[in-house]
């Protein structure tokens, strides 16, 4: 008490004392203003959808135009769903480092949060499909995966490759490795049939196809063991012709040289 | 058998210019050096040096026995669905491993003895190979071209024309008959192509396209714009179930009757053909290749284009499956459907143009 009275009279105290009043007051404001405030918005969801769109107009509108309508550079975004825009931006495919019909994954810069804004934002532009919740895409059947092996061959399989690790398109174009890939942007990718892969709705792959192909997929590439040992990226004969090529028939010079060079006489020279 | 190395025993290394006698050197600088002395291997003088290259060679013929029997132990004893975890590998096949792994052994054993041998024990002496030009000399050649004219001279091959045309046309037939003995790869295919289980359907009894996923038959709205959906024909007269993966001929049928099912905004259809073949922009492609049957489906929604895998056929479904690059020879044959009552996609004949690859007899 004596320290606190011995500097009442400091020249700063008056200062310090403004500051305090005012964090009292900005952190009243702060833990109820707010309440208020949602009580006489309509809901939270349309405080998301506005958030959405100034997050929009930052990342997405020069391509896609302010009110996602399209433009030379991009396409409307009206009734792509917040599915769409969950893989889209969730994969980091968008913002897209250029226009093009491939589009490549790369490192997420928004989090969850601000994805889910922006879903909300072009979801509410038309309808379209909805974000999948986790019990959408997780399959629960015992034999979801050996189904969801059958359909990954009749509908995936022939870009993806048999074990999901992708394969070559036309002109440059690929499609992509499904390895490292999460379950719900796999479900998301099927729903809304993202750049040149074709979409495959409910209507002709109903949800629980879907769930099981994701878990054939999510099984090929964390469990399902690898007969032969050495997978060389599964990727058929090209891969094993070439190790065969280079590191087999490389192994059997470098060790007819090693021979060679290695002699035998009692005396070296 | 009992040598020792002293230094009695080695050879006499004798001295190169021995082999071509004195050599001026400032006669000719680049004289011929000769073959170096031959020099002993250790074996060759240290006879239990000889005796451990020799134990070490069938040690390692030994160890390859060994290993195959190991070979064929593992193959009899072994689980063929045993799955191990085995370090840097992971998750693999015991039996696969173990039969890999003594096979190598088994083979790199007996190589390894075989250059061990050959290198220790086998005779390492130098042994030179001369060279001589290998045309004869001017002489006989002369009396060969000499030879030669006379025989063509004699047999009037010059002068008689017809002789000479006639046999160098039938040598040049010959080979025919290799080719001719080619149509022993046959049979061909006749006409089975040009029939696919699409051509039972008529107006009257019309076949309606069945989802292979759900094995449900298929409405024109469930097929959305880009997507993608494989179907096959539904009861006919002659399978009153549909084709069925039970079915015995299953494997047969749908390799003629496959289908993919996109939908195109009807705008983006250049080919008014095929259009017109299509339901509200809904069309049915087959799915076989027309260069040499691999299944397509490689379809890109945006450019419109399958891709064959085997070897990069490009087609480009929005213009009537038209070949745009590979060597395909055909555009992708199209099955003309449309809607009954009820909302469900029908075809009421086959595809316009027999399916699969090309072949001799094909009609279009
Ligand atoms: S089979 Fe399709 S390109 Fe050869």
């Amino acid at each position: 008490m004596k320290k606190l009275s011995a500097r009442r009279r400091h020249p700063l105290a008056a200062l310090v004392v403004l500051l305090f009043a005012l964090v009292a007051i900005g952190g009243l404001y702060a833990a109820f203003a707010p309440a208020e405030a949602a009580q006489a918005d309509s809901s939270a969801q349309s405080l998301k959808i506005d958030e959405g769109k100034k997050l929009f107009a930052v990342g997405c509108s020069s391509c896609h135009g302010l009110n996602g309508e399209g433009s030379s550079d991009g396409p409307s975004l009206v009734g792509v769903g917040s599915a769409a825009v969950d893989f889209q931006v969730g994969t980091g495919r968008m913002p897209a480092q250029q226009p093009g019909a491939q589009v490549p994954r790369k490192k997420n810069i928004y989090s969850q949060n601000d994805i889910d804004k922006l879903a909300a934002f072009v979801a509410s532009l038309g309808p379209g499909p909805v974000t999948p919740t986790k019990d959408q895409y997780t399959a629960t059947e015992t034999d979801a995966i050996s189904k969801g092996g059958q359909l990954f061959r009749t509908n995936c399989g022939q870009c993806h490759n048999f074990e999901g690790a992708g394969g070559a398109l036309t002109q440059g174009k690929f499609a992509p490795s499904l390895e490292n890939v999460d379950e719900k942007h796999i479900y998301e990718a099927m729903q809304t049939g993202p750049q040149n892969m074709p979409s495959f709705p409910d209507s002709t792959m109903p949800e629980k196809q879907k769930q099981e192909i994701v878990a054939f997929v999510r099984y090929q590439a964390n469990e399902a063991p690898n007969p032969g040992g050495l997978s060389l990226g599964s990727l058929g004969p090209v891969t094993e012709g070439l190790f065969g090529w280079i590191f087999g028939l490389g192994a059997l010079i470098a060790i007819a040289i090693w021979v060679a060079a290695h002699t035998t006489k009692a005396k070296k020279s | 058998m009992s040598h020792d190395m002293s230094d009695d025993k080695l050879p006499q290394a004798h001295d190169a210019s021995d082999a071509h006698g004195d050599v001026a050197v400032t006669d000719n600088p680049f004289a011929d050096p000769g073959l170096p002395a031959h020099q002993p291997r250790r074996t060759d003088i240290d006879e239990r040096a000889a005796k451990r290259a020799e134990r070490q060679v069938s040690l390692m013929f030994l160890v390859s026995m060994l290993a195959t029997v190991g070979f064929i132990a593992s193959y009899v004893a072994i689980d063929p669905d045993k799955i191990v975890y085995i370090f840097p590998l992971g998750h693999i096949s015991a039996l696969n491993f173990a039969l890999g792994m003594t096979l190598g052994v088994a083979l790199f054993c007996i190589g390894a003895g075989a250059v061990h041998w050959a290198r220790t024990l086998m005779s390492d002496v130098e042994l030179p190979a001369e060279r001589h030009p290998i045309e004869a000399d001017d002489e006989v050649r002369a009396d060969v071209i000499e030879q030669f004219k006379t025989g063509a001279a004699e047999s009037g091959f010059g002068r008689r024309k017809m002789i000479r045309n006639t046999l160098i046309g039938s040598m040049a037939l010959v080979p025919l008959s290799g080719v001719v003995l080619l149509r022993d790869l046959g049979p061909l295919p006749e006409k089975k192509l040009d029939v696919t289980a699409w051509n039972e359907a008529t107006p009257a009894a019309p076949i309606r396209l069945v989802n292979m996923n759900t094995d449900e038959p298929l409405k024109a709205e469930d097929v959305a714009v880009g997507s993608l959906t494989f179907a096959k024909p539904g009861p006919s007269a002659s399978r009153p179930a549909g084709l069925q993966e039970s079915d015995e001929d299953f494997q047969q049928a749908i390799a003629k009757d496959a289908l993919m099912l996109i939908r195109i905004q009807p705008d983006d259809i250049k080919d008014a053909n095929s259009k017109a073949l299509g339901f509200e922009g809904v069309l049915a492609y087959s799915k076989i290749c027309t260069h040499v049957g691999c299944p397509i489906s490689l379809y890109e929604q945006q450019t419109h284009h399958a891709l064959c895998p085997c070897h990069q056929s490009t087609f480009d479904l929005s213009d009537g499956a038209r070949v745009i690059f590979g060597p395909a020879g055909h555009p992708l044959p199209q099955l003309k459907i449309t809607t009954d009552a009820s909302g469900y996609l029908i075809a009421t004949q086959g595809f316009n143009a027999p399916v699969g690859p090309s072949f001799w007899e094909r009609s279009a």
